[in-house]
């Protein structure tokens, strides 16, 4: 039964996310709440979640592999087939997110290269032809391949986070994200999510051989440090626009702090995903199962810092008085995401899994595997 | 002769100061002893005197005049013979709008616009609290911005600032990643859902001007199933098909208030060049450096 539970969750979810798949494919976007006022939503958010935790993942195999942190080379393997497995939902829910899914191969055949995003795609496929050339060289027993790939790809994992964040910080209109400090935001952000992630699975499954308290222990600090970095970037994002209390800005950064939704960033963001897991990691450093489970808080509640960075600032109205113009439900300044918009991000969430699970899978049955079980 | 004139008006002119200062004083006088009571001054008010006007005509006979929109369509014309590109500018001006929307609703009618997909809103703004209020109207097509921030932000081109000044989209190229409408400072582009105003609706399907075709950018387009235009960013285009016939856009055509204009501003003596270089002419977020080519006079 206690083996069987993973597999009924695992279950639950890939079901619920095929029926999204399935009703984004057959109604269109119908049954989505965001619109033209606000058109970047839930899928948006969860795309640059995913995206960051590929690129925090695969720093944990470039420290292994490039930077020779020995204790942290056999979990590579591992964080590898978890930056692919996130790299890939992040492709797939933003694909959904297109109007014209079938034209998405545009970005290859006549990119704009003014566009962050086209520069985003770009990167990512040279980072996935990085990720899997790595994996490759494990498979064939060729760690020259692996470290050479991942030479080539360190760069590659500091821009595209960066891309991404220069995606939203290149955008005038927007008061929130129109900032310097966002790519470097994302970067941090992504480094400290995917590393959260990759502790976790190493604390809850790999092997218990030599090694392994001493690389979880190692794992923790790292993210101690990386999570007090993340808040000292965070306070200055928020505390230097709400300095005069004027402006779109500081009311964007209101409205995250104390609007409707406050307990996204109170509660999630700061509480769940921040404070616990540093006490946890403080308190009991050395206890893997304490690091393990500071790990999944940090990864998954990093969900709110992303949807905090993706929304508010659409929700404040670019003209006063716009929405009373012309009214319809897809002009709006209002967005809660519907069923339908979170029974995609299940299908994008149970299809990780299937990655990471399908990779490391292949490895083990190829005895490429060190620790992982 | 003139000696005694002068002396005569001098006269006069006493007489008229000392009648002056003598109904002054007493006005003074009235107000202090009536304590700051309205002064009632209706004995100066007299009939307004205008010239008689024919029906149908001019107010002043002597003054040539021209409904601005025979004018708009001359100068439209003049400017697609020119030869050269023309510099489309549209004005408006807020204080003859009367806040109708029938531009609103004539550019959906011409575009057969969904739900959802809007060019041309007119923004109601009250200024003000009773009894000191009025209200502002603020029709907002797009800017057609000189430096616009939604044609870099494209990942694949499909749209851009064409010669003419407008910015185009080419639905067969967007793949729909509303990127340009997050990055628009004007809210002026919206997504086609692929929504039909008879969605919902008990009936036989589609009704018959949600099916019709309809011609931006020249070009034929149904709203059928998933192909373009659904699936896109839209917006106005300063109707470009329209343009391409020599005709005025539809929001200026159908402006009850004549609030609307639309012009060359290549040619200097063009409607639009005289009313964008007044001083109260405006542009919306003037300080984000996107240089509209729409024009507010307020
Ligand atoms: S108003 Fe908006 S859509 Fe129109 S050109 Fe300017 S930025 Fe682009
Ligand atoms: S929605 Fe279309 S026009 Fe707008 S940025 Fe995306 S691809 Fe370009």
């Amino acid at each position: 039964m206690k083996r069987a539970l993973p597999w009924i969750l695992f279950a639950i979810l890939a079901l619920v996310g095929l029926v999204g798949a399935f009703l984004r494919f057959t109604s269109s976007r119908d049954l989505a709440a965001y619109g033209s006022y606000i058109p970047w939503g839930l899928w948006v958010a969860t795309y640059i979640f995913f995206a960051g935790l590929s690129a925090g993942a695969y720093v944990v195999a470039v420290l292994g592999y490039v930077f020779g942190v020995e204790r942290l080379k056999p979990i590579a393997p591992m964080a590898l087939a978890i930056a692919l497995a996130c790299l890939g939902a992040a492709l797939v829910t933003v694909w959904f997110d297109l109007g014209h899914m079938e034209r998405v191969f545009s970005v290859f055949l006549r990119p704009n290269f003014t566009s962050m995003m086209a520069w985003m795609v770009w990167l990512y496929t040279a980072y996935a032809i990085t990720v899997l050339l790595a994996l490759y060289g494990i498979w064939r027993n060729h760690p020259g391949l692996t470290r050479t790939a991942l030479m080539v790809g360190t760069p590659l994992v500091i821009f595209y986070p960066g891309a991404a964040g220069a995606l939203f910080g290149t955008v005038v209109a927007q008061s929130l994200w129109h900032s310097p400090v966002f790519p470097i935001l994302f970067l941090f952000g992504g480094v400290l999510s995917g590393f959260s992630l990759v502790t976790f699975a190493a604390a809850y499954f790999s092997r218990k051989g030599a090694g392994y308290s001493d690389r979880v222990w190692l794992m923790g600090r790292i993210m101690l440090g990386l999570l007090v970095l993340y808040l000292i970037l965070e306070w200055a994002e928020y505390s230097i626009p709400m300095w005069y209390q004027v402006g779109h800005e500081y009311e964007a950064l209101m409205g995250v702090l104390f609007g409707p939704f406050w307990y996204v960033f109170w509660v999630f963001h700061l509480l769940l995903g921040m404070l616990v897991p540093m006490l946890l990691l403080a308190l009991l450093p050395r206890n893997p199962l304490a690091t393990g489970a500071a790990g999944f808080l940090a990864a998954s509640m990093f969900l709110a810092v992303r949807l905090n960075l993706v929304i508010p600032s659409q929700v404040q109205p670019q003209l006063e008085g716009l929405v009373n113009a012309y009214r319809d439900r897809r002009l709006g300044y209002s967005y809660i995401p519907t069923l339908f918009e979170w029974s995609v991000v299940a299908f994008s969430v149970a299809l990780a899994i299937a990655i990471a699970y399908a990779v490391l899978w292949f490895l083990n049955r190829e005895k490429k595997l060190e620790v992982t079980q | 002769m003139s000696e005694n004139n002068s002396t005569q008006q001098q006269a006069d002119g006493l007489d008229n100061r000392r009648d002056f200062l003598a109904k002054f004083a007493s006005t003074v006088f009235a107000g202090m002893v009536m304590g700051g009571a309205a002064v009632k001054a209706e004995e100066a008010k007299r009939p307004l005197q205008l010239p008689t006007r024919l029906p149908g005509g001019p107010i002043q006979a002597e003054l040539e005049y021209e409904d601005v929109l025979v004018q708009m369509q001359r100068e439209l014309e003049a400017a697609l013979q020119k030869g050269r590109t023309p510099k489309w500018v549209m004005v408006i001006d807020t204080r003859k709008c009367v806040g109708c929307h029938a531009c609103t609703i004539a550019c959906a009618v011409e575009n057969k616009l969904p739900p959802g997909v809007v060019y041309r809103p007119v923004i109601e703004e009250q200024i003000g609290e009773y009894p000191n209020v009025s209200w502002r109207f603020t029709p907002r097509p797009c800017m057609q911005c000189d430096k616009p921030p939604c044609v870099p932000v494209c990942p694949v081109g499909a749209t851009w600032k064409s010669e003419d000044g407008i910015v185009d989209i080419d639905y067969n190229a967007c793949i729909g990643c509303r990127y340009c409408l997050t990055a628009c400072p004007y809210q002026a582009r919206t997504s086609d859902f692929g929504d039909h105003w008879t969605d919902g609706t008990p009936g036989q399907g589609k009704m018959p001007y949600e099916e019709l075709p309809m011609f931006e950018y020249g070009k034929e387009w149904k709203r059928e199933d998933h192909k373009s235009p659904v699936g896109n960013a839209r917006k106005c285009h300063f109707c470009r098909h329209r343009l391409q016939h020599g005709l005025l856009p539809q929001c200026v055509t159908s402006c009850i208030g004549r609030a609307t204009f639309f012009g060359d501003a290549n040619d200097p003596n063009s409607l639009v060049s005289q009313l964008i270089h007044k001083p109260n002419a405006t542009r919306l977020k003037e300080e984000l450096g996107t240089e509209p080519r729409v024009y507010y006079l307020v």
